[in-house]
């Protein structure tokens, strides 16, 4: 099968297979071949996350981006793995940032990050917190509690209703922001598995190429996505 | 351990935009050129190649091509009385490093000022009265003329490889340009681009409303392109992919596709890389600088490296650093007024409409950054300053830069931030989203500055520099005008939402979301040596052996995109340095 701009759109059968493995049927070149599927989320080995905090990673990206409705989820796309990646990388460490002293946590926000703490540290420490505040509140660790208390227990989380220290006050703003980049990036980062987010909002992913498309005005683009690597969806 | 190389006639501290065009200029007088850059070195191919460099995650969102804050940082505070935290993760503006600079990673829109903004002091003062000026404003004319950098500008915009549409040629107005423009002496080098489907609906609208819509100018190659030094460029296919991001396919002007491959070829020229200017050195009697000294990154040692002329040609805010850092002219008290380094710091002031159009497909990832469509009627030149009540203006544009979903996603305001309602809002929105902004002029203040900070540190020990920065009335009153005047026209085009985004009276400086990295002023450029750091040819005044490059010469920012203008003052610069500073060195005026 080749790419040429005019196809009819492959989104709507992707859509229909549920499944961005294996388009039966449609030859593609070898290179670009779906890659096998991964390990499954519950036999998974963190590289940084411990048990309890990967528990907690899986309970709140399946309601930051929930599987029902339309659209994958957070939990198909595999936004899990990528967020333990990203934590074990220079991400999770602040390599890229400025981390000396002295600190003020408790600046303004509009003064960005002043917390001592990096990233992975955030979730190392919050989450245990914050744990302990859905017990007290809700009777239960967060993962443990149904999906409506889940989702006020992450909307108390977003309003800092618990007061959470100023060190950690940056804790819901990078697990949601976390939890979109790992929808949304190219799979080799381990989320948007299959492409499956790309497909579903219609991005092209690595495509890069749209000269004859420029000039195409109010016509929806056809093509599904590649990847880095050449998977297509 | 300090190791001395050996002299060379010219070193040039970073090799981006202006550190290139100085070193192609200067070369061609068979002098000794030494490049300093303090990053690695990054080429077209291999660094950026497709598909690797088209990754939204790495260079988009973790902003691989950028300088790392854990490198190289600044301090911000919003008033004299606020203790000055430093910028420790990026967000308002991002620094490039590396061969090429903030060049490789730009979007390419490329304007020249309009004509008031080379002598706005003046301007104001003769058309509005001296009392339209707000108390605490310190607007300065620029000391040499448009008529003198036009020569310039046409140069940059053909080295650089810039297409467009002229509006004004010598005082000729060309339907389909910018009418408003300042009166050039050619064409732009390469027709215009075409643009996306959201730029034609503001190309439409806007002309409906009396506007004078023109294509937004820009280094995107529109066609094949060969400039004076023989480099060349290929057409682009509008991949999306500008901002933060090298172009992979010689599209994108920058100083790797316009010059750098050509002075590589130079005998003379020579560049180091992982090279870390930490200070000019100056002669005892300080009337002069002998060289640099630098951090060798590879060799873990620091390097002397003597030379009978310095050019400053790192980022602004890099060439103020090292101004203070060294020593050279007199830092800037707000509280007195007196001294001139670090004056006049200024920024640029932003704001617009998003719309929504729930039957309309925009493909937002069919992109360039320099996309769309502009006008200029709103310009500073056509604003009444007694009248409003504020000085300066904006140009507006619509043009699409990209549709990357990580940090390209607009939304209307009622779809929630997570949870099943987003997931159903970018279901419904991705694709059906454009909008119009306004690129504002802002001006500078007695107590918007840069000084060294008495706290923080780099990883060499010095000082860390420090911005003193807030958003002023003046400038908030002049896109709060831009919204009155953007408002009926974004009706007009009946969107099925529309949502403004605009500062409001008493807005405080936000280092989190990104702005822009238009960070000018610091080092001005200006006739009198109390409110400036350097003469008409970018000298310093208190050191005649060192030329200060970038956008920190700006006495005020522009309602543009600095790089047009920083471009032109380079190519000036060079001119007097060859023909009147090289027969003999010595202060130019």
């Amino acid at each position: 099968m080749r790419d040429i701009p005019g196809l009819p759109s492959r989104r709507g059968f992707l859509k229909a297979s549920a499944a961005t493995a294996a388009i039966a049927g449609i030859a593609v070149p070898a290179k670009a071949e779906q890659k096998p599927e991964p390990v499954a989320l519950t036999e998974y080995k963190p590289d940084c996350l411990k048990p309890s905090e990967w528990a907690f990673v899986m309970a709140a990206v399946a309601r930051l981006i929930p599987s029902d409705g339309e659209g994958p989820g957070a939990i198909e796309t595999r936004v899990p793995v990528f967020i333990d990646k990203q934590l074990a990388g220079d991400y999770g460490k602040a390599s890229d940032w400025y981390m000396q002293g002295p600190h003020d946590a408790a600046a303004d926000p509009l003064r960005g990050w002043q917390t001592p703490l990096s990233p992975l540290e955030i979730y190392q420490q919050a989450i245990p917190v914050f744990d302990d505040w859905c017990k007290t509140t809700h009777g239960k660790i967060f993962a443990e509690l149904d999906a409506a208390t889940q989702d006020k227990a992450l909307t108390s989380l977003q309003k800092n209703e618990m007061k959470i220290k100023p060190e950690l006050n940056q804790f819901f703003t990078i697990l949601l922001g976390n939890t979109k980049e790992g929808y949304f990036s190219d799979p080799m980062y381990g989320g948007n598995h299959g492409m499956q987010a790309w497909s579903y909002i219609g991005f092209p992913g690595a495509r890069g190429s749209y000269k004859e498309w420029v000039g195409k005005h109010n016509v929806k683009y056809p093509l599904g996505p590649v990847s880095i690597s050449g998977e297509r969806g | 351990m300090t190791r001395t190389e050996k002299k060379k006639d010219v070193v040039l501290v970073g090799f981006g935009w202006t550190g290139a065009i100085m070193g192609i200029e200067l070369a061609q007088e068979g002098l000794e050129i030494l490049a300093l850059e303090r990053g690695h070195d990054q080429a077209t191919v291999p660094d950026f190649q497709y598909p690797n460099m088209i990754d939204e995650l790495k260079y988009g969102i973790r902003y691989g091509m950028m300088e790392k804050p854990a490198n190289t940082t600044v301090s911000i505070r919003r008033s004299l009385e606020e203790t000055a935290l430093p910028y420790r993760s990026l967000g308002t503006f991002l620094l490039g490093t590396g061969v090429g600079g903030a060049g490789t990673h730009w979007n390419g829109l490329n304007w020249r000022p309009m004509l008031s903004e080379y002598r706005l002091k003046s301007y104001t003062e003769e058309k509005f009265g001296a009392d339209v000026i707000p108390e605490g404003m310190q607007i300065q004319d620029y000391p040499m003329t448009y008529e003198e950098l036009e020569p310039h500008f046409d140069r940059f915009e053909k080295v650089a490889g810039i297409s467009g549409q002229a509006g004004n040629v010598n005082g000729k107005i060309i339907e389909g340009g910018n009418p408003f423009e300042a009166p050039r002496s050619n064409d732009y080098p390469m027709p215009p681009m075409p643009s996306t489907w959201d730029g034609v609906k503001f190309r439409d609208a806007a002309k409906a409303n009396g506007c004078h819509p023109f294509p937004s100018p820009g280094g995107i190659a529109s066609k094949d392109y060969v400039n004076e030094y023989n480099m060349q460029m290929g057409p682009c296919n509008h991949c999306g992919f500008c901002e933060r991001y090298g172009c992979y396919n010689y599209s994108k002007s920058s100083p790797q596709t316009a010059i750098i491959d050509a002075l590589k070829r130079k005998k003379n020229f020579e560049y180091r890389v992982n090279a870390e200017v930490l200070r000019i050195e100056m002669a005892p009697d300080r009337k002069t600088a002998t060289g640099v000294t630098y951090f060798d990154h590879k060799t873990g040692e620091e390097v002397f490296q003597p030379a009978d002329l310095v050019i400053l040609s790192a980022f602004a805010l890099n060439n103020v650093h090292l101004m203070l850092l060294s020593g050279i002219g007199q830092p800037y008290d707000p509280n007195t007024g007196e001294g001139v380094v670090g004056r006049n710091y200024a920024y640029q002031m932003l704001g617009g409409y998003t719309m929504f159009f729930k039957d309309e497909n925009f493909n937002p990832f069919i992109g360039t950054g320099a996309n769309g469509y502009c006008i200029d009627d709103f310009g500073i030149d056509n604003i009444d300053f007694g009248k409003e009540g504020f000085i300066g203006g904006a140009y507006w544009r619509a043009g699409q830069t990209n549709g990357q979903p990580g940090h390209t996603m607009p939304l209307p305001a009622d779809v929630p931030s997570w949870g099943a309602g987003w997931k159903k809002g970018i279901g419904e929105w991705y694709g059906h989203a454009m909008s119009i902004g306004a690129h504002g002029s802002l001006m500078s203040y007695r107590d918007n500055y840069l000084d060294l900070d008495p706290t923080y540190t780099d990883r060499h020990g010095r000082p860390m520099m420090r911005m003193t920065f807030n958003w002023k009335d003046n400038d908030i009153k002049m896109i709060n005008f831009m919204q009155t005047k953007m408002k009926p026209i974004v009706e007009s085009m009946n969107p099925t939402i529309a949502q403004a985004g605009f500062k409001k009276e008493g807005a405080m400086f936000d280092v989190r979301p990104y702005q822009t990295t238009h960070n000018t002023g610091g080092t001005v450029t200006g006739s009198d040596p109390k409110t400036s750091v350097l003469n008409r040819y970018l000298q310093s005044w208190d050191a005649h052996n060192v030329f200060v490059m970038g956008a920190n010469t700006f006495p005020q920012n522009t309602q543009y995109n600095p790089t047009g203008m920083v471009g032109a003052l380079a190519y000036w610069a060079a001119h007097h340095i060859r023909k009147d500073y090289l027969p003999n060195p010595r202060p130019l005026v």
